[in-house]
């Protein structure tokens, strides 16, 4: 399946849960989808596919949270993005933790730096801050403010 | 049977990545391995949203001192994508060798380390004075024998210069007599057979669902390089073949490195004899808002980096994915049900930071220490001693 088979495909499959694609280059596309399509999205990709499942980045907006799943398609030289968009009010978002054991430490590291929760999660606990960072301050959020007076980590640099 | 608790780690001067493994033991078999990370995590993501575009290079390039190219070259990789230009040919010729050499001394560096950890510190010793050669002509190449400071968006800081082209080839093949006879040495010995064959098996179906990357992935039989697939540089424009192997044990991943080197000067010799002349960077006068993504093959595998750009003179996001990311998990895998004495050195075999396992520490459940780390590589070595022996060597 090369390129143009393999998005002819998705949008057929995926016509309800597409929200907008983007052709950003011949080796990257990046897909914005519904949320609640995320799992069978990956699994297509993951399982039918063959997809590798890159990483997964939180970027934190001033009004929604938005994920983005990076796969790459070896075989055909091409990274899909599937982009979902979170509202600040309301973050949620399935596991992937049941399509492939590699989404473990990566939504553990978005749960605690972002503050997004992954519903279905085994263990969904702390992979990187230490045991007494407060809970409910997320470092890499756009509005994070040093709470430790002694910290020497945001002096401005 | 009573279950012994073994913690590993986290901390020790040398390690560039401090990590915790807690080892649960029956008798001398590990039943259980938790893992924690983030012992020395240093804000690098949220710190390059506050730096430029041409400082993110030199702040990525200090993430790991023995990458210290895959991260400059992923991420510059990553805002050229974002920018959808090329560097020129010159460029991508240099920054080839540049990987390459990196990829050589990286790989001798863990060899020497497997051969150590094992007992075998002649090996330990011929990789590391190897090793020497390599960073010497990274010296000559980029004026640093680490963190080569080569890299720019939009090209390379430093060009190669005519006259040094000849003292490098001269320094390669120099090394290729001493890596065939490391070659011989590790591949025909049937103690090393003995100790690494078998042991810390990573099947196929689990390194595809642990989507691991480069030689933890490729030792299993999973045919998978950034450098093949997915071609940047100019590793398409090359001949080189990728190595593969099928048992994904200990053995294997040793075999792989081995190959690899032998791919990695080929590559080398290949790119100074063929470097095309011509400028060295091109020009990058603004970075407009949109996103990028670029990955190239480290050492250890698929190097990852996301960049978004607002239009400003810094990211609003810069995710950074290390290989290791992906193939420290597979110890759950590999580590469980083998025995201890075998644990130093499947650890090891992902080649994570292996500085982790002279910080162990043996505890019965009373908390009393009974092994320290040293003498955990002395029961690794103390294994092989017995199988010698057991051998009439």
């Amino acid at each position: 399946m090369n390129r143009e088979e393999l998005l002819q495909h998705l949008q057929e499959r995926f016509s309800d849960a597409i929200v907008g694609v983007y052709e950003k280059s011949a080796k990257r596309i990046y897909i914005q989808i519904q949320a609640d399509s995320l799992v069978r999205f990956a699994q297509f990709l993951f399982k039918d596919i063959g997809a590798r499942f890159n990483i997964a980045s939180g970027v934190d907006g001033r009004t929604q949270m938005e994920i983005l799943y990076h796969f790459t398609v070896e075989d055909i030289d091409l990274v899909i993005s599937l982009r979902v968009i979170l509202p600040k009010t309301q973050l949620e978002i399935a596991s992937l933790t049941s399509v492939f054991t590699a989404a473990h430490w990566i939504e553990r590291e978005i749960h605690e730096l972002l503050g997004v929760n992954f519903v279905g999660h085994p263990q969904l606990t702390r992979l990187l801050l230490p045991e007494d960072w407060p809970e409910g301050v997320y470092p890499l959020r756009k509005d994070y403010k040093e709470w430790d007076p002694n910290a020497i980590r945001d002096r401005g640099v | 049977m009573p279950r012994t608790i073994l913690p590993i780690g986290p901390y020790h001067p040398l390690q560039e990545e401090p990590e915790f493994f807690i080892l649960t033991l029956e008798g001398e078999t590990v039943v259980d391995i938790d893992l924690r990370i983030g012992y020395n995590h240093r804000g690098i993501e949220k710190l390059a949203e506050r730096q430029a575009y041409d400082q993110i290079t030199f702040v990525v390039e200090r993430i790991c001192g023995i990458c210290s190219t895959s991260h400059p070259f992923a991420y510059t990789q990553a805002v050229e994508d974002l920018l959808s230009i090329e560097a020129p040919p010159r460029a991508q010729y240099i920054r080839t060798i540049v990987a390459e050499g990196e990829r050589m001394h990286s790989h001798l560096l863990w060899l020497g380390l497997a051969g150590h950890f094992l007992g075998y510190n002649t090996i330990w010793m011929w990789c590391w004075k190897l090793r020497e050669e390599i960073l010497d002509v990274m010296e000559i190449l980029s004026g640093n024998r680490n963190n080569y400071a080569m890299f720019k968006v939009g090209g390379v800081w430093r060009d190669i210069r005519e006259e040094d082209i000849p003292v490098v080839m001269k320094k390669i093949d120099s090394i290729i007599p001493t890596l065939e006879k490391l070659h011989k040495a590790v591949m025909d010995d049937p103690v090393i057979h003995a100790r690494t064959k078998g042991i810390g098996v990573l099947s196929k179906e689990a390194a595809i669902d642990y989507c691991t990357v480069g030689p933890t992935a490729r030792a299993s039989g999973v045919a998978r390089d950034i450098r093949k697939d997915c071609p940047y540089g100019v590793y398409d424009q090359l001949e080189w073949n990728m190595i593969v192997t099928h048992n994904g044990d200990v053995f294997d991943k040793v075999a792989i490195r081995i190959g690899e080197m032998f791919e990695s000067i080929k590559i080398i010799r290949t790119c100074l004899s063929q470097l095309p002349g011509g400028d060295i960077e091109c020009l990058v006068k603004n970075i407009p808002p949109g996103e990028g993504i670029g990955h190239i093959e480290a050492p250890r595998g698929e190097c990852f980096h996301y960049v978004r750009s607002d239009g400003t003179n810094r990211p609003v996001r810069h995710k950074i994915r290390a290989p290791t990311f992906m193939n420290l998990p597979t110890f759950k895998e590999t580590v469980v049900g083998g025995a201890i004495p075998d644990a130093a050195i499947v650890l090891a075999a992902i080649d994570p930071c292996y500085c982790c396992t002279e910080r162990i520490s043996v505890r019965d459940t009373k908390g009393q220490t009974v092994y320290s780390g040293e003498d955990l590589i002395k029961l690794s070595q103390k294994k092989t001693e017995q199988i010698k022996a057991d051998m009439g060597r």
